[in-house]
């Protein structure tokens, strides 16, 4: 909690106040080793494959995003309840494990490194999960939804599940947090990102939009380097 | 710890969101000195939002910044008595606000009136189907207040938010293009309705075509400018598409924070203390007089607060989390089905229907909305239809109000696409522009039975070590009988606007906590007639404790179909107003039992 004051008699209003995002710092992974960013790399660029018009999960930024965020606060479980007893309960309780999301990939991505690396008699490949075929990869991954794959100190299904959702989220949150890198995901689809005012739009009715996506940050070309 | 205790105050408010807000305008009015008492942090819109970064769907809706953080408090949560209730760690099925403003702050601002039955719904329903036509175990009751009672309270909220949206009842007349079911309004929508986008006005204008009455939704985004009768001034909307789960950053949006606050602040006889939790209500040794309360400021440190008269304005859970703490009322024995507080608790049914249209004729643009933008019908709302052949009772609104674009939330595929992969990508990138996803496109009531309650978890607790609320919840029978009823009429409007294909997602049970329906959790702490089943009377005064008063949705006894805001604006001025001109000349019980 921050401060805590009486407020009395006047709007507590100070100049230049606010609260900006944090965007990601810039340079090499700030929680993965370089084996498990190879890993996540991978998997995220199967989860959303490259085509000739955008990126894949790789090159848009979604192991970036994702390491950002386990390296910050939603790695952490920052702010959730996080006190005992620990009990599974019913898939409607909601999630009650006392892992945080950090500590469930570095134990997921171990086992399926694991996994991929033994020898074929023991359903393995003998090569890492980043050194397979994209077929190969696609079916590992087929396993991990389905919970096939016994992971050895993770829930399978339970990480493919959360890996999907932080890759797909990274794909498309704004291109502060590392991910949609050019705002390639939202050229695909066609929304104009933090734009704000469409009150000469509103009554214009099945017409395209015709001007491209703005971030938080504007865009590239707006600050030529 | 040894509280310290401050100055004697006339009023201490819990909480300083829009009842809190309300009250303390009201009664510093009347000359009182008034102290709030918030949890959470001072927020305004220059400081919390900027119109330049606050379109951020990761930070605010994924991620929750302005909302409660669990690890602060949080409830527990089972579907029925006989399981072992967990703790909600992160936000799902709602999410409560946090700070000055609460949820009024990041609400959508769709400003409904309920029905005149819902007032009387027992005696309503009972007339018309017989007794044996409710279930057994359904405890519906009727408010005590009736909406011609509440009406100019309503009036008075929707003028100070400047609602937009077309009358449906002028003092008895219907009018085209509102919502002929209305209860009569004793005059127009301060601002005329928003424009509405494409896919709004295609679902407006089908639905007219089978026959419904269909209008714009009411809107505390604005249309206009507009200068409230407090003479604070709001802009016009933008259309954005970063509504609900944000601030707005053009003082578009109608909440305590662009309405009421630039006026209260200024009053001298006012005073707010925030990041400030108040821990309980106390009272004197017989319990039949509230002395004041206690809270734990920023530092750890705590206090007493001294006050004649206690206003109670949380979010619904942690009123009736503060009365059982603090031994006000008998606590709710869904056995021997005697007590009150945590009785008739209820949330929402909501469903939706998505349905996707053939790109090369259908560009929607849904990134162009507003959060109460959207044209709706309610002729399936409360008992607006013949229940009879249908066995179950209670309905709500339905509408093409999709209020975003937001593509980490708003990307749907067809069914039978794959969850990741080029078919995956290929049919997001197909489908964006052309389907369409309400979001809440069904917003059914919730009636309130004898197993769905709240009461104090034996396990879990808080960081000041006290037990955390449990919620037992579950939908029944007659709730999910009405969600596919309503659910199949909606698909029909969307058939009958050109989809090709539809997608209805039925709310099923059992209740489960980590899917969003609406943050209208409602009951709890109720109003009504009798001491033995409700917890206030019609002033939203406590039958236990007649110097402290319970605002908000905990004092609804079921849940309506329409969301709840404008209901709780208007008891707010209902029960300000009884203060003013009764409480206040003579301090006491304001209706004898």
């Amino acid at each position: 909690m921050a401060r805590g004051e009486v407020i009395s008699g006047k709007l507590p209003w100070q100049p230049d106040a606010g609260s900006p995002p944090h965007t990601i710092q810039p340079g090499g992974w700030k929680y993965f080793t370089r084996a498990e960013a190879e890993t996540v790399e991978a998997l995220v660029d199967r989860i959303i494959p490259p085509d000739p018009e955008t990126p894949g999960g790789k090159d848009a930024g979604c192991a970036v995003f994702i390491d950002r965020q386990l390296a910050g606060g939603y790695g952490h479980s920052e702010g959730l309840y996080n006190e005992g007893p620990f009990h599974d309960g019913a898939e409607q309780q909601g999630p009650q494990s006392a892992k945080t999301p950090a500590e469930m990939y570095r134990a997921a991505l171990a086992a399926l490194d694991r996994f991929c690396r033994a020898p074929p008699a023991n359903g393995g490949s003998g090569k890492p999960f980043a050194e397979l075929s994209p077929e190969l990869q696609d079916a590992v991954l087929h396993d991990l939804e389905d919970g096939k794959i016994n992971l050895e100190g993770a829930d399978a299904k339970k990480f493919f599940k959360q890996l999907l959702k932080d890759t797909q989220q990274g794909f498309f949150a704004d291109p502060v947090y590392g991910g949609n890198r050019n705002m390639c995901a939202w050229k695909m689809i066609g929304f104009p990102g933090a734009r704000y005012d469409y009150r000469d739009w509103v009554g214009r009715h099945n017409e395209r939009y015709p001007h491209p996506p703005v971030g938080i940050t504007g865009r590239p070309d707006w600050t030529p380097s | 710890m040894t509280a310290r205790t401050l100055p004697r105050k006339d009023v201490v408010i819990v909480g300083l969101g829009w009842t809190g807000a309300i009250m303390a305008n009201e009664l510093a009015g009347a000359g009182l000195e008034v102290v709030a008492i918030e949890r959470g942090p001072w927020r305004d819109t220059a400081s919390t939002s900027a119109p330049n970064y606050v379109q951020d769907e990761l930070r605010y809706r994924i991620r929750h910044e302005l909302f409660l953080r669990p690890g602060q408090t949080t409830f527990t949560f089972r579907n029925k008595t006989n399981q072992t209730a967990l703790p909600i760690r992160t936000w799902g099925a709602f999410m409560p606000g946090n700070g000055v403003g609460g949820g009024g702050l990041h609400w959508n601002a769709e400003t409904w009136r309920f029905l005149p039955s819902d007032f009387v719904l027992r005696t309503h329903l009972t007339h018309r189907y017989g007794k044996r036509f409710l279930p057994a175990d359904m405890t519906i009751q009727d408010w005590g207040i009736t909406y011609d009672e509440l009406e100019p309270h309503y009036d008075r909220f929707e003028y100070l938010c400047g609602t937009c949206g077309t009358a449906g009842n002028l003092r008895g007349k219907i009018q085209e293009g509102g919502n002929p079911f209305e209860g009569p309004r004793s005059r127009p929508y301060p601002n005329p309705p928003q424009q509405q986008p494409f896919s709004h006005t295609l679902f407006g204008k089908a639905a007219r075509e089978m026959g419904y009455k269909a209008f714009p939704q009411p809107s505390g985004n604005m249309s206009r400018e507009y200068t409230n009768p407090l003479g604070v001034r709001l802009g016009p909307c933008t259309y954005c598409g970063f509504c609900e789960w944000f601030v707005c950053a053009n003082y578009s949006k109608a909440s305590p924070q662009t309405t009421i606050l630039p006026v209260l602040m200024r009053k001298q006889n006012f005073q707010l203390r925030d990041n400030s939790e108040v821990t309980q209500i106390n009272t004197d040794s017989a319990g039949r007089r509230a002395t004041g309360v206690t809270f734990v400021d920023a530092n750890g440190e705590t206090w007493e607060q001294p006050a004649d008269l206690v206003i109670l304005a949380a979010y619904t859970i942690f009123n009736i989390q503060l009365l059982l703490l603090s031994r006000i009322g008998k606590p709710y024995d869904p056995v021997a089905n005697e007590g009150v507080i945590g009785r008739n608790f209820t949330h929402q049914t909501t469903s939706d229907v998505t349905s996707f249209f053939d790109r090369s004729k259908f560009i929607f643009n849904p990134f162009i909305a507003s959060g109460s933008i959207g044209m709706a019908i309610d002729e399936f709302n409360g008992d607006n239809f013949d229940h009879g052949p249908h066995r179950f009772v209670g309905g709500g609104y339905m509408g093409q109000m999709q209020t975003s674009g937001r593509p980490i939330q708003t990307t749907p595929v067809p069914p039978g696409t794959p969850k990741w992969g080029a078919k995956w990508k290929a049919a997001v990138r197909d489908n964006y522009l052309s389907a369409l996803k309400p979001g809440t496109g069904v917003h059914g009531s919730m009636y309130s039975y004898r197993d769905v309650y709240v009461d104090l978890d034996p396990t879990y607790r808080d960081r000041f070590g006290r037990p955390l609320a449990r919620i037992t919840i579950d939908f029944h029978e007659n709730e999910l009988k009405q969600n596919i009823f309503l659910t199949d009429k909606f698909a029909e409007i969307f058939k009958a606007m050109g989809a090709q294909q539809i997608v209805k997602e039925y709310r099923r049970g059992p209740y489960d906590i980590t899917d969003y329906q609406t943050t209208h959790l409602c009951g709890g702490a109720i109003m009504g007639t009798d001491p033995k089943t409700s917890a206030l009377n019609r002033y939203l005064q406590s039958w236990d404790v007649p110097n402290l008063f319970v605002m908000g949705a905990s004092a609804f006894p079921q849940n309506a179909g329409y969301n709840p805001t404008d209901t709780v604006g208007a008891l707010a001025y209902w029960a300000a107003d009884a203060i003013c001109t009764q409480y206040l000349k003579n301090p006491g019980p304001l209706v004898h039992a």
